[in-house]
């Protein structure tokens, strides 16, 4: 297929999944304002460091206030990541490549797009909740689409790796929100609070039920870590994600013949995930081991791009 | 104007009896509440924003992006009718790939001194470098778009012959899709000839207009200069029902006098590119050097035999509205016939006489750009003010050559819903027609334009126009 159509692909696939990410680390962030003993600003802030955007962010002039921080993570156009920009950029490449597209998946692109100013006014003066459900309805209903009418080939690879890639950076900036959230003067990590954030992130990525199935136990803050990270049954964890961009770009691989630096930096990527355990991670530091995934998965992102003559 | 024009359903008198091929639609709009119809209306126009069946127009911020006005009630064409327009078509297209074959060759036309040589070698629409270049199978204008108006039940004239890169195909087969959708009961009623197949007849013309060196399986392309483009919606939609690759510019490139496409794959080899970029836009070596839109040595390839450039370059002469004005003697000469389907009558401001003539009578003409389209830069004498008029008649006077000018027509009127019920508005029509190795075809019927304001005569979708879907009746007419 065409090169460029192919990168459109990929970066629809990005996009969606990162606009259902800032809605989940919004609702997060709004979820952590709310605990008791909380330090609100540095709530907010956290979420904007983790979205990556805090230099943007001041440049912007943005205050850490509710008001500026949802508005910069939701309907900001300024801003590259976000939810505005993800699903305009989105439905422009659906339309640039809709002949790659089935009709099911590219109405949900384009009806997301002509439908967000309708929600996103609804969302700015009232309560902002209906709208973050609609964009991870809409990150839903295009998987659905997805999965339900496109080809199991090349076009529908090239979306699900953008997909794969992007959540996995997306989860590891989730959990480093923790590391950025400071806990307030007198509160121990693994005190009341630190525990109370803890489940508010595993809340945002609807994994609390998860959790409870395979630990069995009360929430600890290290076996959050252990399931947001290695376990492969977990879809967000950093290792599922590695683990689909490997057998999708194997599949590219045997469609096109084509080999080259992605399939290595995937598969060292995979391997690094399943030759650790969330001890020895604590121990040389999650805020440190969070950092190089995310540095090493994009770089794996850069890799896909140029084997593939994006 | 409106009362005076003929009307397709009533003829000649409204009120009186209804013509045979629309017995079917004249019950159809009597039995059903304006209610009930206005209903399905606002569902067809949803199911065009949904799939995203809109364009952009120039010039406006606001509406970014549109959808054309899309009138339920469709425009029916007898067996009898289609077959009279086929057949002059037909003639037509082939005279102008006649025409463009001899101007870019042998210029026989010239030497019996039917045309003015120089409306030929100083058009701006000639494009020197054809003139070294003979495209494979010889067949320049592939696809023609032709624009047709009616003023009475046999009177059908050319308005306009599209033969660079016409658009509205798409819009052909979706509306018949919605009308499909909308009103199967109705359609039932008739025997619609199918538009469908019009996909497959343009990838076999294309398939047939491949090089002779191209596989037995050449690989044909759609281009186009990117979603930005106000047809944009049609070249994607064209790729997609034709199955093959949509590219832009910078997808393709040139190696060894070859063109090839950037793949996730590699380099593959393009053997046939439906271009819907203007000739300006194909190869910066040659045409424009300011733009980023074309593929640089596009025209070397071409030239080498190795790609076929669907329509050709400089097919645009033939549909040079100065051009136009002699198309009757064009058709003679290339055909040995008289024309099937009659002119306009059109007036050269360029000569003196005519200039005169035209001058004295503004109020009543309808003047044009010779290169314009879309409707821009034109002056409808009726229905402008007096100082439109003033101020065209010193655009005229200080460049008289750029005009031609035809009396208005009192183009037929259709039943269309409008705000207060079915009414009469005026509409035209704009066959497609392939021209290819193995002959030409033409799509039954094609795509009716509808002027949805009351008395207008512009059908042009940037300024008011809609469409209809178009029925073309078989031999047995309605059931």
């Amino acid at each position: 297929m065409l090169s460029r159509a192919a990168s459109s692909l990929y970066w629809i696939g990005r996009h969606i999944e990162r606009a259902d990410f800032v809605a989940r680390l919004i609702e997060a962030a709004l979820q952590f304002e709310l605990l008791p003993f909380a330090e609100p600003q540095s709530d907010l802030i956290s979420a904007i460091a983790a979205a990556g955007g805090s230099d943007l962010f001041a440049e912007r002039g943005g205050q850490p206030n509710r008001e500026d921080v949802v508005q910069f993570l939701a309907f900001d156009p300024a801003n590259p990541s976000s939810i505005r920009s993800c699903l305009e950029k989105a439905r422009n490449d659906a339309r640039a490549v809709r002949t790659a597209l089935t009709r099911e998946c590219f109405e949900t692109l384009n009806e997301a797009w002509l439908g967000f100013r309708a929600h996103a006014q609804e969302a700015q003066t009232g309560d902002i909740q209906p709208f973050l459900d609609w964009v991870k309805a809409t990150a839903r209903l295009f998987e659905g689409a997805l999965h339900r009418t496109m080809l199991r080939n090349e076009p529908c690879w090239f979306i699900r790796l953008g997909n794969a890639i992007e959540r996995g950076d997306n989860t590891a900036r989730l959990l480093d929100v923790k590391y950025h959230v400071l806990l307030p003067k007198g509160e121990q990590v693994g005190g009341a609070l630190d525990q109370a954030q803890w489940t508010a992130l595993l809340r945002s990525v609807s994994a609390v039920t998860a959790y409870r199935w395979i630990y069995r136990e009360g929430l600890k803050p290290w076996l959050i870590a252990d399931l947001m990270i290695l376990r492969p049954e977990m879809p967000r964890s950093l290792a599922a994600c590695a683990e689909e961009v490997n057998a999708l770009l194997s599949q590219l691989r045997s469609a096109s013949g084509r080999t080259g630096a992605a399939d290595r930096q995937a598969r060292l990527l995979q391997a690094r995930l399943s030759d650790v355990n969330i001890d020895a991670i604590y121990q040389s530091g999650l805020h440190e081991f969070l950092v190089a995934f995310i540095i090493d998965n994009n770089r794996l992102g850069n890799a896909i791009a140029e084997q593939f003559l994006f | 104007m409106g009362a005076s024009a003929f009307d397709e359903m009533w003829g000649e008198s409204t009120g009186g009896q209804v013509r045979s091929s629309y017995r079917h639609i004249a019950d159809w709009l009597h039995e059903t509440p304006y209610e009930e119809l206005l209903h399905r209306q606002n569902a067809a126009e949803n199911i065009f924003r949904k799939l995203g069946i809109t364009f952009a127009v120039y010039g406006n911020d606001d509406a970014e992006e549109r959808i054309i006005p899309f009138d339920i009630v469709p425009r029916v064409i007898s067996a009898g009718e289609w077959a009279h327009v086929e057949k002059g078509l037909t003639q037509r297209a082939q005279a102008i790939n006649a025409f463009l074959r001899d101007i870019y060759g042998p210029r026989e036309i010239l030497k019996t001194g039917l045309l003015p040589p120089e409306l030929i070698l100083a058009n701006p629409q000639f494009r020197l470098p054809m003139t070294r270049i003979r495209p494979p199978h010889d067949i320049w204008a592939h696809i023609c778009g032709t624009d047709l108006v009616r003023t009475g039940p046999d009177q059908f004239f050319v308005l306009e012959d599209n033969a660079r890169t016409p658009s509205g195909v798409s819009y052909m087969l979706e509306d018949r899709e919605a009308m499909q959708r909308l009103f199967p009961a109705l359609l039932a009623r008739h025997k619609v000839r199918p538009v469908e197949e019009y996909p497959d007849a343009l990838l076999a013309m294309l398939r047939s207009v491949a090089p002779k060196s191209a596989s037995g399986d050449p690989c044909c392309v759609v281009m186009t200069p990117g979603p930005f483009n106000s047809a944009f919606y049609e070249h994607s939609f064209l790729a997609d029902r034709i199955g093959i690759e949509l590219v832009e510019g910078n997808d393709l490139f040139v190696r060894d006098r070859c063109v090839f496409m950037r793949t996730t794959e590699g380099p593959l080899r393009v053997d046939v590119i439906y271009r819907r970029v203007d000739d300006d836009f194909l190869d910066p070596l040659l045409f424009r050097p300011d733009t980023m839109l074309g593929v640089p040595g596009l025209m070397d390839a071409y030239g080498a035999g190795n790609v076929t450039i669907v329509n050709a370059p400089g097919t645009g002469i033939a549909d040079d509205k100065a051009i136009y004005s002699y198309m009757p003697e064009i058709v003679r000469f290339y055909t040995g016939q008289e024309p099937i389907l009659p002119n306009v009558e059109t007036w050269r401001c360029r000569e003196p006489d005519a200039l005169a003539y035209v001058l004295d009578h503004l109020p009543e003409m309808v003047v044009k750009l010779v290169d314009g389209s879309g409707g821009y830069g034109m002056l409808v004498g009726p229905a402008a003010t007096k100082a439109e008029i003033e101020a065209f008649r010193q655009r005229i006077k200080a460049a008289p050559h750029r005009f031609i000018a035809q009396p208005t027509l009192a183009l037929s009127t259709c039943p269309t819903l409008t705000a207060n019920g079915p009414a009469a508005r005026h509409v035209d029509l704009r066959p497609f027609i392939l021209t290819g190795a193995n002959g030409t075809i033409i799509a039954p019927g094609g795509l009716t334009r509808v002027a949805l304001n009351e008395g207008s005569l512009v059908v042009n979708s940037s300024q008011g126009g809609g469409t209809k879907d178009t029925w073309v009746l078989s031999e047995e007419g309605a059931r």
